[in-house]
């Protein structure tokens, strides 16, 4: 019988024990270690970051740490938030910490404010923090502080500032070369010789040239590219005594077009033959605009007609009607989704960084070549970095990779 | 002065907000909040600008009969009813007595609805819903067959390169279809490899260069080397 019994107290606690429930051992709460508060690097000064290393306690379910903040030393203590254990790590927050991978072994929490007490923190702030089950909650023996402070440099910005010199250094010293030389080759853009041509092809059928600077306002380079290049063109308009007419989408941008017309009339000794009027607003919603401009296609038949700077859907509505007119149609955009439809219905398309360049080429003033000049070698630096990095990479170093990412 | 004024303005705040972009601290926000506010300013007197210079165009049309004079005459016409209708309910409420705290203003003097500018149930509203944006939802249609047309030039395999463009659109296409499966079960992996590999690839280097000719471009505007946009000579 005893035997039995023993038998049988043996098979129950075997079959006990092997329940998962019961298998996974429990272990007791352990404070989290290096528990340290501090300004919140690279931010405005509006908050305070906690990190604490990652707890022996975090494999075990439902297991979390409780955070508390107070205006003073000794309380009263405010629960600041509740967070899972397998959550919150330095690793989430590479813009503070870098790309590490220590940073997995430690948590990070940024604290804005106080809730009930205080929205957002100015002044010195102390923290607890506690670690729980559920059942039993044991906290961090020490209090910790720090005050926000506003930075005057972002640190995860310093790639960005190392490449923005070099390039400016570069372009800047092709610069100063072409005050010396001159005579700097910079290869043909087919889109921007053309310009004359279709001026001429203008004035021989007697219409006007249609000239768009896009859908953007004067704070957008593309716009004040748009605007540059519509200065050469006008000065030619103005020699060969056509017509230009420029309907605008944004009145500042229709009042710089004016000015830079005018001048370009007076330079060309033509000032007789300017005429505002054809300088005009339409509106500033955007199909409102393409029906518009489409009306003006239709109706005034331009022979020519130039699209440039930002354009968004009204770019196929407008060069299409252009194309169907049989005009001839030069279009230059940095907007990577319109490309295709003005590569298909444009004779010539000047494509990104073509439309930036476009004013310096006709211009042909050394200086400005010389930007181009400089403009060329920094991309030869990208593609030299670009076939480096992805043979490292390959290779398995991603420390190239990691240099140019951006937070 | 005319022309060294705005080239040392453009210098000092191109300058500036390069700084500002590189600066987290609650100075360099207030500062990018004061010159989005000046933006903002500047933008709305100029509507001023191009409402004056809207009509003066279409009344020089309608005056000297250019072909389409008519399509001023409806602009003014549109010009006058969209003016009225943003004004009326809050001129009648300025001059009739107020309305009752707990009257719907929408059913003031039994039919006519007195909500404010935009406001769901106003006047101006109601021309929005049934008139500007039926327009726009058309204009916007168009493109569709725009789309198609241009396509047709676009995929006549005249060179190497149209003929590329057409088999990369006519896999795209299927890709996109069921049919495409049905025909051959690889198409859309060849779809989707198309549009990660060298698409991606060609749009990242055209970027690349805007990125570069943006830089360029700024360090010009900055320096004072392009001043085209300012108007005459270089």
């Amino acid at each position: 019988m005893r035997t039995k019994i023993g038998f049988l107290i043996i098979a129950l606690f075997i079959s006990i024990s092997s329940f998962p429930a019961f298998a996974q051992e429990v272990k007791a709460l352990v404070t989290p270690e290096n528990f340290t508060a501090f300004d919140t690097p690279n931010d405005a000064g509006k908050s305070i970051s906690l990190t604490w290393l990652v707890s022996k306690n975090n494999d075990q379910e439902g297991v979390y740490y409780i955070i508390y903040a107070s205006q003073g030393s000794s309380g009263p203590w405010t629960q600041v938030d509740k967070i899972l254990s397998t959550t919150a790590y330095k690793s989430e927050a590479p813009q503070y910490f870098g790309l590490k991978e220590s940073n997995n072994q430690y948590h990070f929490y940024e604290v804005t404010g106080i809730p009930g007490v205080v929205e957002s923190i100015t002044s010195t702030v102390y923290f607890k923090l506690a670690i729980t089950d559920g059942d039993n909650t044991v906290e961090f023996p020490s209090v910790v502080s720090a005050a926000p402070e506003g930075n005057f440099f972002d640190t995860s910005k310093t790639n960005v500032l190392i490449f923005v010199l070099i390039f400016s250094f570069l372009i800047m010293f092709f610069i100063s070369l072409a005050r010396k030389n001159p005579n700097l080759f910079v290869r043909h853009i087919p889109g921007l010789d053309a310009i004359e041509e279709t001026i001429g092809r203008a004035t021989e059928m007697g219409r006007p040239i249609l000239y768009l600077n896009g859908l953007l306002d004067m704070s957008s380079l593309s716009t004040i590219a748009a605007t540059s290049i519509l200065g050469k063109v006008a000065k030619k308009v103005a020699n060969y005594d056509s017509q230009i007419k420029v309907p605008c989408y944004d009145p500042i941008v229709m009042s710089v077009c004016q000015e830079v017309v005018r001048e370009a009339y007076l330079e060309a000794g033509r000032p007789d033959a300017f005429k505002q009027d054809n300088i005009f607003f339409i509106t500033n919603d955007q199909f409102a605009y393409a029906a518009a401009v489409d009306g003006l296609i239709v109706r005034h038949k331009p022979a020519a007609n130039l699209y440039m700077g930002y354009y968004y859907a009204e770019s196929l509505l407008i060069a299409e009607t252009g194309a169907a007119t049989g005009a001839m149609q030069i279009a230059g955009t940095d907007s990577i989704t319109q490309l295709p439809f003005f590569i298909t219905t444009c004779d010539y398309t000047l494509m990104g960084e073509e439309l930036y360049a476009a004013s310096a080429y006709l211009s042909r003033e050394p200086l400005q070549l010389g930007s181009l000049k400089g403009q060329d070698y920094s991309k030869a630096f990208i593609i030299i970095v670009l076939v480096v990095g992805a043979v490292l990479s390959t290779a398995g170093y991603t420390f190239v990779v990691n240099l140019f990412k951006t937070f | 002065m005319k022309r060294n004024l705005p080239l040392l303005i453009a210098f000092v705040m191109g300058i500036l907000f390069i700084i500002q972009f590189f600066v987290p601290h609650q100075w360099s926000q207030e500062m990018l909040t004061w010159g989005n506010k000046w933006i903002v300013i500047i933008g709305g007197i100029s509507l001023l600008l191009g409402i004056s210079s809207l009509i003066h165009f279409h009344y020089v049309q309608v005056k000297r009969s250019v072909p389409g004079w008519g399509y001023s005459l409806v602009m003014f016409g549109a010009f006058i009813i969209a003016i009225t209708a943003g004004f009326l309910p809050s001129i009648i409420r300025w001059f009739l007595p107020p309305i009752a705290p707990d009257a719907d203003p929408g059913k003031w003097l039994g039919f006519l609805p007195l909500y404010p500018g935009l406001e769901e149930g106003s006047p101006l509203f109601w021309i929005f819903l049934n008139g500007i944006s039926p327009f726009m939802a058309t204009m916007f249609s168009l493109i569709g067959f725009f789309i198609a047309s241009a396509a047709f030039r676009a995929f006549r395999a005249r060179s190497l390169e149209a003929t590329l463009l057409l088999i990369a659109a006519v896999i795209i296409m299927l890709g996109q279809t069921p049919l495409g499966a049905m025909i051959w079960e690889k198409i859309p992996d060849i779809m989707v490899w198309i549009f990660n590999v060298p698409n991606t690839a060609a749009k990242r280097a055209i970027l690349f260069g805007i990125a570069m000719g943006s830089i360029a471009f700024s360090i010009r505007i900055i320096l004072g080397i392009e001043r085209a946009y300012l108007g005459g000579k270089d």
